[in-house]
């Protein structure tokens, strides 16, 4: 086992990529992301100085132990899955995926669910054809780091035409925080296919781990023409740990992409969902719920870039705050020339229950085509005075009036997960977030 | 004996600017009383004010509920002593479902440990909102957002079935219903009459009163009940006008607090 450490270059990325007996190409594509990673810049999010993060952090490879048996896996991964088995689930624990289970129905059918890792090798031309095409090694240094370390993964291709009804679903844990802890996502929905992909991302590290967790993971959608992804995902780990993670979809023609997030991470987080709008008559529709507790800082960007014709994008984003948190959330729309008919809208509303909390809310369009459609809404505010009254007005106390609004408030993502246990689960968090 | 509701000397104020300039009023058990007048002579604030809407300052006077003085109380245990009060507008929540909603309400009332059973307060719900003729659908549409005019209205009153209030506000329950509607709603009030309970009926309109037969009519002007009657009161009002009124009491301007 090696040791964490905060060296990093193309040699360690070589060495790593190495021991674990991975392809040639993608030890070569690792050290050339290790060499990048040692002298690209960190991004710059607005207003949010991450340069103080402790995100020099490489970690140690700290595979979980592999299970044949749902049963087998540790028991604060079991509580979150529901008794009886679903068509298709895939864990990582830590470094590695530990379970993965495809019903024979849909292996039938030519889907495929994996660890990226094991894709690497048995699906070698599909994952290099879109691996970091849409969210780039060379980005900037948390890129670069990604690609070096990143460890387990989940690969899923649907084939063409292929329709799954039930959610596609997937646990990333962590419970050491000196593991290298670098999941990625590679989602290729073919021609004419429809998946839901429901993720949930959580870590028990105990109350004073050794040493940073740093969550650095991405998540890659490819629609082809006409397929339609539901990517519901569900963040919370400790305070301790860091989050980063950077979501792409790319559409084309008439694809779509549905994002449904919670960013319920209680420490600090630097998230970026982005659609790109390729495809003629694509569309994105992004819903994003956070909220902000103790003294976190948060940077929570949504972008919607349109190349296609018709393309459609709506992003909504809501987000509580409590305590010192902080969280600066961005929207972006991207209205490429070209581009007529395109039709961008964004919202951001925030809801600030503390004096010394802070949310700014920064809707931006950027807009290079004159025949298109784009608006923005933005709020900043405390609970509604008017709304509290009226509750009041039937007898229900100020506290219990204050609870539903807030919930509520946050209920039009909630309401959208679509498992049910995950549902439950994000519905738990946020009792205890808001409490 | 008694009265189940009365309003001694009222004086309120919003953002400094006394509108309500010392009100009387006294209601027995099972008595319903109108209160009409033009716009802008204070009716809603009357209303506001009773309830306990934190924009409106009461500067003087007493509301007593069964000899009890809902000033002293949150505007929650107002709704608890037995205020209900209809509002011209109510408030649209994002999130919370109608039906969320009334069973905090409900909730609320019984206490912890006495909660209704949710299959209890389904059928509930259900039989009153057929009563209505309100579409079941909106037992789970968040509270009021996207209801129309006359939908807010029908909610309101379904709100004050479930409740079971001692003294029912309306204020101005009329104002955007069409006629059938108007009908159900005036049903669901007259269902609700008993020698226990008492209504304040606001209104701009005399139509209301065709299907609510008031015990008392009052005139507002210039924020105090300058005049009151019985029924034939409002029929003139709604024949003739409120000119009348003011010529008979030397009134040049009703309103109250306009700038």
């Amino acid at each position: 086992m090696s040791t964490p450490t905060t060296s990093f270059s193309r040699e360690a990325a070589a060495a790593l990529s190495r021991s674990k007996n991975e392809p040639a190409w993608l030890v070569a594509w690792r050290e050339e992301a290790g060499e990048w990673a040692s002298t690209l810049e960190l991004p710059q999010p607005e207003k949010t100085p991450i340069q103080r993060w402790t995100l020099d952090v490489q970690g140690a490879h700290r595979p979980g132990a592999a299970v044949a048996a749902k049963a087998d896996l540790p028991a604060t991964i079991t509580a979150q899955l529901p008794e009886q088995d679903v068509d298709a689930l895939i864990v990582q624990h830590n470094s590695s995926v530990v379970y993965t289970r495809l019903s024979d129905e849909l292996k039938a059918k030519g889907v495929v669910l994996t660890s990226l890792e094991e894709a690497a090798r048995s699906h070698e031309e599909l994952v290099r054809a879109h691996l970091m095409t849409a969210y780039a090694r060379d980005e900037h240094k948390l890129s670069a780091q990604h690609a070096a370390l990143w460890n387990g993964g989940v690969f899923l291709y649907v084939p063409r035409g292929v329709v799954i009804e039930e959610p596609i679903q997937a646990i990333l844990f962590a419970d050491d925080a000196e593991a290298t802890f670098v999941p990625h996502i590679l989602v290729v929905a073919d021609a004419n296919s429809q998946v839901t992909f429901v993720e949930h991302t959580f870590s028990e590290l105990g109350e004073n781990p050794s040493a940073t967790l740093l969550h650095n993971a991405a998540v890659e959608v490819f629609a082809k023409p006409g397929a339609s992804v539901r990517y519901a995902s569900v963040h919370h780990l400790d305070s301790t740990a860091i989050d980063v993670t950077y979501r792409r979809a790319i559409l084309d023609k008439d694809a779509r992409i549905e994002w449904i997030v919670g960013e319920l991470h209680d420490g600090n987080t630097l998230v970026d969902t982005k659609s790109i709008l390729k495809g003629n008559g694509s569309t994105s529709d992004a819903k994003i719920i956070s909220v902000g507790t103790g003294s976190q800082r948060m940077s929570i960007t949504t972008r919607a870039v349109h190349y296609g014709l018709s393309s459609e994008s709506d992003m909504i984003t809501r987000a509580v705050m409590k305590n010192e948190a902080t969280a600066i959330i961005n929207g972006i729309t991207k209205i490429e020339k070209g581009a007529t008919k395109a039709n961008g809208q964004q919202t951001e509303k925030v809801l600030m229950l503390s004096p010394k909390a802070r949310g700014d809310a920064n809707p931006i369009l950027l807009i290079d085509e004159d025949d298109v459609k784009a608006g923005h809404a933005a709020s900043v505010g405390q609970v509604n005075a008017e709304q509290v009254y009226y509750l009041m007005s039937r007898g229900i106390s100020r506290e219990e009036a204050e609870r539903l609004i807030i919930h509520g408030f946050l209920d039009p993502v909630v309401s959208e997960i679509p498992v049910e246990g995950v549902r439950e689960q994000l519905q738990r968090i946020l009792e205890r977030k808001l409490g | 004996m008694s009265s189940l509701f009365e309003i001694r000397g009222l004086r309120s104020a919003i953002e400094g600017k006394e509108i309500l300039k010392g009100l009387d009023l006294k209601i027995d058990g099972g008595q319903v009383h109108a209160i009409m007048g033009p716009n802008g002579t204070g009716k809603s604030t009357l209303a506001s004010s009773i309830m306990g809407h934190p924009k409106y300052e009461v500067t003087d006077g007493e509301v007593l509920l069964e000899g009890a003085d809902v000033l002293e109380m949150g505007v929650d245990e107002r709704a608890l002593a037995g205020l209900f009060l209809a509002m011209q507008y109510p408030s649209e929540i994002t999130g919370v479902t109608n039906a969320d909603f009334l069973r905090s309400a409900i909730n609320a009332r019984r206490g912890e440990g006495n909660e209704i059973s949710l299959i209890k307060f389904v059928r509930l719900m259900e039989g009153k909102m057929k009563e209505l003729e309100m579409n079941p659908e909106f037992m789970h549409r968040y509270l009021n957002e996207g209801f129309s005019g006359g939908e807010k209205k029908r909610n309101e009153i379904l709100q004050m079935m479930m409740l079971d209030p001692k003294l029912v506000i309306l204020d101005e329950i009329d104002s955007g219903l069409d006629i059938d509607a108007l009908k159900i709603v005036a049903a669901g009030v007259n269902a609700m009459r008993s020698s226990e309970r008492s209504f304040l009926i606001i209104t701009h309109y005399q139509r209301l009163l065709n299907y609510i037969k008031p015990d008392f009519v009052h005139v507002m002007m210039q924020g105090r009940i300058v005049k009151s009657g019985g029924p034939e009161l409002a029929e003139r009002l709604e024949a003739e006008g409120y000119d009348w009124v003011k010529e008979e009491l030397g009134i040049v301007d009703e309103t109250v607090g306009q700038a």
